[in-house]
């Protein structure tokens, strides 16, 4: 659930970004238009806290990839995706990891990876916009809005924003895990996308 | 020789001496079952079972300690000197126990990155970092502590059965409920 939350919210903030760079490229530097955002993978963070019995337990995937495409001039026709691959789950216990990995929880021998499209861009002003789009984890495609805002610093510009995600509609914790008593349903997702090539907005 | 079999221990203290034999039995019983289990449900409920009670025994503990401060234990039965001695050393051993365990288990949670909530509500904070290696090391620690202060607990067990079987001074019933 974690992994699809963070995957949507990647998305999302991509499109966002996508949607702001062109435009702001189409009035400022034309040539801008040509350069295609790209993600910074080493700046770039998707994590996300989990509760076990009232404790919190933060996770993070060491692996996703954003793709970007957006019309300046209509922020709301942009699109984004975003791909998160499972097995780079990590709680920062080898052992912990390795179990992620089983049917019950990502199966991501079978389902390596989860995937965000967005379908609508909502700008709210500020720097905030809304991404709604689905998130496909583990075969479960579920509709989810994101939020998220921007900031820019030098040619980086940053995406990010949090989600909760409902880890059962994914099916992540099945069988003697789906107990929302030992591990609650909802999963706290965080993301930090930072990419180049984003237009001054 | 003050041995006066009536010089009864404080209700109070009888009550936080079975309390705490309860506790710290479960305890060490769930932490010895529980370290070798695969992950599973019933693993990370005897987990924070365990850090529940851990806390508890360590509360319990400071109340008892300050009430001991407060109210002085009945003098010793009559008894060979170095038995007393030995006597006082296994109980103060045990009080540094009742700390030491608890507080080295808090630490290996925190620096294992799974902190305590007590019952599931209260968050206790973590006063070491989040720290794989010294995760380790806390919990060959822990361990370590928590098997002497089983040693020194069958210490106590059997001096008091050798009181009450061997001596038949009436020093156990000292410590049991009952009428006055």
């Amino acid at each position: 659930m974690k992994a699809i939350f963070s995957t949507t919210l990647i998305a999302l903030a991509s499109a966002a970004l996508l949607v702001q760079g062109p435009a702001c490229a189409a009035t400022a530097k034309p040539a801008a238009t040509a350069t295609a955002p790209q993600l910074l993978a080493a700046q770039s963070e998707l994590g996300f806290t989990s509760k076990q019995m009232g404790v919190p337990v933060d996770g993070r995937f060491k692996r996703f990839d954003a793709q970007l495409s957006v019309d300046p001039k209509k922020p709301e026709a942009g699109k984004v995706s975003f791909n998160i691959e499972l097995a780079s789950v990590s709680l920062g216990d080898p052992a912990l990891d390795a179990e992620l990995a089983k049917p019950v929880w990502f199966d991501s021998k079978k389902l390596p990876q989860a995937s965000f499209q967005s379908s609508a861009i909502k700008a709210l002003g500020g720097g905030r916009f809304e991404v709604a789009g689905k998130l496909n984890i583990k075969g479960q495609a579920r509709d989810v809005v994101v939020p998220l805002s921007l900031a820019q610093a030098g040619t980086t510009t940053t995406a990010s924003g949090g989600f909760v995600l409902k880890r059962l509609e994914f099916k992540i914790g099945d069988g003697e895990w789906a107990d929302t008593s030992m591990v609650a349903n909802d999963v706290q997702v965080k993301f930090k996308l930072a990419f180049s090539g984003v237009a001054p907005l | 020789m003050p041995s006066h079999p009536s010089a009864r221990h404080h209700g109070l203290t009888i009550f936080l001496h079975w309390l705490l034999a309860l506790a710290i039995v479960g305890a060490f019983g769930m932490g010895l079952y529980m370290s070798d289990l695969p992950l599973s449900p019933t693993r990370l409920k005897l987990f924070n079972w365990h850090k529940w009670a851990g806390m508890t025994i360590l509360a319990l503990s400071a109340l008892r300690l300050l009430w001991r401060l407060a109210k002085r234990a009945p003098a010793d039965l009559a008894m060979p000197a170095w038995q007393a001695r030995a006597a006082h050393a296994v109980h103060f051993l045990l009080y540094l126990c009742f700390f030491a365990v608890p507080l080295s288990g808090w630490a290996y949670s925190s620096a294992a990155g799974f902190p305590i909530v007590w019952f599931g509500v209260l968050p206790l904070p973590d006063f070491v970092p989040v720290d794989k290696l010294l995760a380790e090391t806390l919990k060959e620690r822990h361990e370590q502590l928590a098997w002497l202060l089983a040693l020194l607990v069958l210490a106590h067990v059997a001096g008091a059965l050798k009181h009450q079987w061997i001596d038949r001074d009436g020093l156990l019933q000292r410590m049991l409920p009952g009428p006055r």
